[in-house]
């Protein structure tokens, strides 16, 4: 087992590697001169090469990646026009927004940790358990419920669910405040109930595709041999199901939850629009607008990192369901 | 195939033997006019119609016939496997005396692995991938034993394993199936049907998936635990070879029908029905002359929606344009043959098969 974990974790490594060499080289190739977007108005030629020379342009390329990574492990001295020193892990000084990019993701990632990892929690939840139910339950009303629920979530747009939803409880019935962000640590209540629009829709759009997924592996499950034979004991049907069968048709849901919350913790862009609350997916969007190069460096890293970490621990997870994966 | 040729040499066939009931006491299991239905779009599948046996203490019943005849669902239906929502079960199943046909899932529940245990075709895919042998083993156990602890459960799993045979049982109780050889798994498989030392175990092809080395021994290792824990079996094979090693009295079945019911020593020495001639003669002989031909039964196997009319077996069968019209529009009756116990289904006169038999058949074969 350790020796997977360490093979796991020298290959994710290498992707993360991989992934911020392109990143950067994508830094250069961008059809905008990254001096311009943070060049104050009345810019001359001298003040440009200025610029250009306090952010280190002029350096070879190699060197340039080289501060950059060490920049982000050990932090560095950026001219006093970038805010002087730049603590680890300092990810470039942003002329758009004024301040350090370090200081913004600070801001803004806690926003779409409190979105993506309640509403994954709700739609693994609520799809795996109607999955399961319809597949227990094949060719009853429930089942066909079950399904007319989640070709709903399938077919809808989250703007579309996400507005109703709004029209309905927070300007309507009244019930809900305005969506905002608050931490958990200042005001849990406030933090959940700023929230929880945009957990219900993600959830009910995601869980959808889960519902669908876990009710074809259990419906395959079911017709194995060591179901057969696990009845074949005398368990009870809970046992059955609960031990044998779910454990095997799990593992397809946990590869695509993987690959969902991995995603969506790089950001939300359409909920976090919908529902008025900067997160990272607007962070992202916004620096793409205004040509913040460094801020959509650190955005698109900081999506890549939760993608290799989340398969990393999706390779986990399924080396403790199946104990024939941790031979390879 | 390995030993066709034992029949004549081992137990079974000396001793005496009536299928439907001895005069010592009832049989362990009776299954009287057993009919299973399922209702499909295609239209009704009768995998089982009207089947009857029974099965003493200590004594083994083999099941043969191809795929489809109806000897797995038979098998399933005993232990109640079957879904109830698909299948339509009538007849009876006494098990014990007591009646299992129309019983509470619960009750029936409570049999399965206690009076009665399976041992799959296929070891590797009837054990949970994911689950340590020994726990598949000890939670067996502990379902029948709801106040054993799991120290009492690991314990018995652990002496199960080494009674069926396997080497450091304490050290392949934490091992995975896959970690296991075939035939490991074959007595793995084993140990856990016998855990709660069961009455009646039904064995559905136990050494079809193993090499024919290991099939050898997995049928020893049955005959000695039925001898240790003097339970019932039912053996299920298309193996005839299997059939004269181990059964005592022997079912033929053909589209979910009986065709040939008796001892081991009437059905694979003095078969009347065709269809068991066709298998016999499809089998190679170690004995016999190495270069006869291997007999096959010409055409497929009959379809259970669509059954052929009269015997099911007449488009397959050489013999059925002896009797005119009969063997398209009548279905032949299972009657005694005159031998005590022995019953066959066919048109045929029974002096008629005797002679058929022995001039065209017992020349070929394990027969001969």
């Amino acid at each position: 087992m350790a020796r997977f974990l360490i093979k796991r974790l020298f290959s994710a490594t290498l992707t993360l590697f991989a992934v911020s060499v392109l990143t950067f080289l994508m830094f250069f190739a961008l059809p905008r001169d990254p001096v311009t977007g943070m060049c104050p108005k009345n810019c001359n030629p001298e003040r440009l090469e200025r610029v250009r020379d306090e952010l280190g342009l002029n350096d070879p390329l190699v060197a340039q990646y080289a501060g950059y990574m060490k920049g982000i492990v050990t932090g560095r001295d950026l001219g006093s026009a970038q805010g002087g020193h730049c603590d680890a892990p300092c990810l470039g000084w942003s002329y758009v927004t004024n301040e350090a990019v370090s200081d913004t993701i600070a801001r803004v990632l806690p926003v779409t940790l409190s979105i993506v990892i309640p509403a994954a929690v709700l739609w693994l939840l609520l799809g795996v358990g109607l999955g399961m139910i319809s597949a227990l339950r094949r060719g009853t009303w429930l089942d066909r419920l079950a399904i007319g629920f989640s070709l709903t979530g399938a077919s809808l747009q989250l703007y579309f669910v996400g507005a109703v939803l709004l029209i309905v409880f927070v300007y309507n019935l009244r019930l809900l405040p305005v969506p905002s962000y608050t931490s958990i640590f200042d005001n849990p209540v406030k933090w959940a109930s700023g929230l929880v629009l945009a957990w219900v829709s993600l959830a009910f759009l995601f869980s959808a595709i889960y519902a669908r997924l876990s009710r074809a592996q259990m419906l395959e499950t079911l017709s194995e041999d060591f179901v057969r034979t696990a009845r074949a004991k005398g368990l009870a049907k809970p046992k059955v199901y609960g031990r044998h069968a779910l454990r095997a048709a799990i593992t397809p849901v946990v590869t695509i939850a993987g690959l969902d919350v991995g995603g969506a913790l790089g950001g939300t862009v359409i909920t976090e629009t919908t529902f008025g609350i900067q997160g990272l997916g607007r962070t992202a969007v916004d620096a793409v607008r205004s040509g913040d190069l460094p801020t959509i460096m650190a955005t698109v890293l900081i999506a890549a990192v939760f993608v290799v970490l989340a398969n990393v621990l999706v390779d986990l997870l399924y080396a403790a369901i199946d104990p024939r994966v941790r031979l390879r | 195939m390995d030993r066709p040729e034992s029949a004549p040499s081992g137990q079974p066939g000396d001793r005496p033997s009536v299928p439907e009931q001895r005069a010592n006491g009832d049989p362990y299991l009776r299954v009287r006019d057993l009919r299973v239905r399922f209702d499909t779009t295609d239209g009704v599948v009768r995998a089982v119609d009207g089947v009857s046996f029974a099965v003493e203490r200590g004594r083994t019943l083999g099941i043969v016939g191809e795929s489809g005849s109806g000897k797995s669902v038979t098998s399933l239906a005993v232990l109640g496997l079957h879904d109830a929502r698909r299948a339509t079960i009538t007849g009876e199943i006494f098990l014990g005396g007591r009646q299992l046909v129309g019983l509470p899932e619960e009750e029936v529940r409570q049999l399965r692995g206690r009076d009665m245990a399976m041992i799959f075709q296929d070891p590797l895919s009837a054990l949970h991938p994911y689950y340590t042998v020994g726990k598949q083993i000890a939670e067996a156990y502990r379902v029948h034993h709801p106040r054993a602890g799991k120290r009492e459960a690991r314990q018995r799993a652990v002496d199960m394993l080494g009674r069926v045979g396997i080497p450091q049982p304490a050290r392949r109780f934490d091992q995975h199936p896959h970690e296991f050889s075939g035939g490991m798994r074959q007595r793995a498989m084993i140990a856990m049907a016998l855990v709660n030392d069961p009455d009646l175990l039904i064995a559905d092809e136990p050494t079809t998936a193993l090499d024919v080395t290991v099939q050898a021994q997995i049928l020893d290792l049955l005959a000695d635990l039925q001898a240790e824990f003097h339970s019932a079996i039912i053996m299920i094979t298309h193996d005839l070879g299997v059939v004269s090693q181990v059964a005592d009295d022997v079912l033929v079945m053909y589209g979910g029908r009986a065709v040939e019911h008796g001892s081991v020593e009437q059905v694979l020495r003095r078969p009347q029905h065709p269809y068991t001639w066709g298998l016999l003669s499809s089998v190679p002989s170690l004995h016999g002359d190495a270069d006869a031909d291997l007999v096959p039964i010409r055409g497929n196997p009959p379809s259970l929606i669509n059954l052929p009319s009269g015997c099911a077996f007449h488009p397959r069968c050489r013999y059925a344009d002896r009797n005119g019209d009969r063997s398209r529009t009548e279905v032949p009756a299972l009657s005694p043959t005159g031998e005590a116990g022995h019953l066959v289904a066919c048109h045929l006169a029974a002096e008629e098969r005797v002679r058929l038999y022995r001039e065209e058949i017992a020349h070929v074969g394990v027969a001969r």
